[in-house]
């Protein structure tokens, strides 16, 4: 039985009519990863024995006081720390990491009942959009093995995708959940910057980067973001604001909802496929009495080069800590301090993270702040303002979560510029500091998934979630599984 | 048109504490040359009166009771530590 086609909600009854245990439906994972992991190459490294005994010291709990994920698996991208399982960010540098404490969403998992089935391969310290650029492994896409799942949290939107887990957590900085999500067919989320506390999560870029859920349905994604946001005494930069309950918003009819097209969103570089995928969807969502019209978020075009100026500024500054002295892979042949900390980078760093080390430490330096650093925040202004006009007028803003579908295994690890150009309908919603999702909006003519973003105010993702769930509740290819599932499971 | 030379970076590969071989310095001038002519883009936007954004949520200082908490034991946070002596983490020499 592949117990992963089914949602929370349903695994819920299952368990309370006993047709399955927690055991069982921990096991379950396990047996798919044994069955699809050879070839997908999501996991870094598997808990199984942990999981399999906090399996059975959950099945006592009465059902009355079980929460609606309760018992169930979920994966964690490999930024997120995790006390006892090794957390290296797939990078070398971190080898033989052993955190000493969780982060903030682990516990409020954990308090959730959900049990921690691995860690996950993603692009070292989350920098990439491919997962070509992990120390460990090359995640591919279940789809299509000679396609990359995206990035960086291309190991958590494949795992899911391939049937693992039915819940995963990945990070978004400047896309990082919602092109995976659209890469491999499922539904990913990145929420308001500040309603999921970052403490524990290895910083990439401070002022960017949030973690999110990605499942199969918008429902088990709403329930998902319950269970991980509010505000954290650990993370000043969590918002102290009231966390709705997402899932109410599940089924709520979008009758005179106004949504915002964005034209630069539709225009060149968007292959045809996605664009027509996408007013297709726009279709779907009138027929449901939503109204939509063009608009414009006229410093789109900038949002890219801002985006790697601030997001390496702010990465040079956080992987300073990695130094080869508490922890981590150390040089064994320096003979004094500095040449310890410049060999062990050298030999700890792959290429696209000391690219964006280079990039940042540049952008920070005497000479070039005030042109690069400086400059970039304030366009991020400017590009914060696009949303907010565009805000004040509707409620919801849609288009392509990527310009193509999937691309293939090494198509663009030469060229850094294609490769970050993949990133450009998702990075502006970083840096505004909205909420943005993907959802599945069906299938490009090669079979490879096409995903539909949908972008909030700030602090309104019941919103996103109340449209994805009217788009899902009538269309079917949510429901799609790639052919390696349905073989082996 | 901005250019970077071999010796700028050199220079912030030291700054970044990364060591880098020739081969490095000629790869790196290449593709930081063509990132930071990418970015000069911005250039076409006159930002003259526009604040910068450092953060996205209108949030002030955020301060906490001033109370001593217990840390992490001293053998927990040394549990990673590589080279260690007495219950404190070993260098080599700082200096030469």
């Amino acid at each position: 039985m592949a117990y992963f086609t089914h949602t929370a909600k349903e695994l819920q009854q299952k368990l309370a009519a006993k047709e399955v245990s927690v055991r069982q439906v921990t096991e379950h994972a396990f047996e798919q990863i044994e069955a699809v992991d050879a070839e997908v190459q999501a996991f870094l490294v598997l808990n199984k024995e942990n999981a399999l005994k906090q399996a059975d010291e959950l099945e006592t709990t009465p059902f009355e006081e079980r929460g609606p994920l309760f018992g169930l698996p979920i994966g964690l991208k490999d930024n997120i720390v995790t006390e006892g399982i090794e957390t290296t960010a797939s990078s070398k540098i971190l080898e033989g990491f052993n955190p000493i404490y969780d982060a903030t969403v682990v516990r409020k998992l954990r308090e959730a009942g959900m049990i921690t089935v691995g860690k996950i391969n993603m692009d070292e310290f989350a920098m990439g959009s491919s997962n070509e650029n992990s120390a460990y492994k090359k995640t591919k896409n279940p789809w299509n093995l000679a396609h990359v799942p995206g990035g960086s949290s291309g190991g958590s939107a494949a795992a899911v995708a391939a049937g693992e887990v039915p819940f995963a957590l990945g990070s978004d900085t400047g896309g990082s959940i919602r092109q995976p999500a659209a890469f491999c067919g499922v539904v990913g989320m990145k929420p308001t910057y500040g309603r999921v506390s970052r403490f524990g999560l290895i910083a990439f870029a401070s002022s960017l980067d949030q973690i999110g859920p990605i499942t199969r349905t918008v429902e088990d994604n709403a329930l998902l973001l319950e269970a991980i946001s509010g505000v954290d005494e650990m993370d000043s930069t969590s918002a102290n604001v009231e966390v709705p309950k997402f899932s109410e918003a599940i089924g709520k009819s979008i009758k005179g909802l106004r949504i915002g097209v964005p034209k630069e969103y539709m225009g060149e570089g968007v292959s045809e496929e996605v664009r027509a995928s996408v007013l297709e969807a726009l279709k779907v969502l009138e027929a449901q009495g939503a109204v939509w019209e063009e608009v414009s978020l006229p410093h789109s075009e900038y949002a890219l080069a801002t985006y790697y100026l601030l997001s390496s500024s702010e990465a040079s500054s956080n992987l300073a800590r990695f130094d080869g002295i508490r922890y981590g892979y150390r040089a064994e042949e320096a003979k004094n301090l500095l040449e310890l900390y410049k060999m062990t980078r050298a030999q700890g760093f792959g290429d696209e993270v000391k690219r964006r080390i280079m990039l940042g430490t540049y952008s920070l330096s005497a000479g070039s702040y005030d042109a690069y650093y400086l400059k970039a925040q304030k366009v991020r202004t400017l590009i914060k303002q696009d949303f907010e006009n565009v805000f004040e007028n509707y409620d919801v803003i849609v288009g392509p979560t990527t310009p193509t579908p999937a691309f293939k295994v090494g198509e663009n690890v030469d060229d850094p510029l294609t490769m970050y150009a993949n990133d450009i309908l998702t990075i502006p919603v970083n840096l505004a500091g909205v909420p943005g999702i993907s959802i599945p909006c069906g299938f490009a003519a090669d079979g490879l998934p096409l995903g539909l973003q949908i972008i909030g105010k700030h602090f309104d993702e019941a919103t996103i979630y109340q449209v994805a769930s009217a788009y899902e509740s009538t269309t079917e290819f949510h429901k799609q599984t790639p052919a390696l599932w349905e073989v082996k499971a | 048109m901005a250019t970077i030379t071999k010796e700028e970076v050199r220079h912030v590969a030291h700054l970044a504490r990364l060591a880098i071989t020739d081969e490095e310095v000629e790869h790196f001038t290449e593709q930081l040359a063509k990132i930071v002519q990418f970015a000069d883009k911005l250039n076409e936007l006159d930002t003259t009166n526009v604040e910068p954004t450092t953060h996205v949520l209108p949030l002030e200082n955020v301060l906490r009771e001033d109370k001593s908490i217990a840390g992490l034991d001293r053998e927990v946070m040394m549990k990673n530590v590589k080279d260690q002596e007495a219950g404190q983490v070993k260098v080599p020499a700082i200096m030469d």
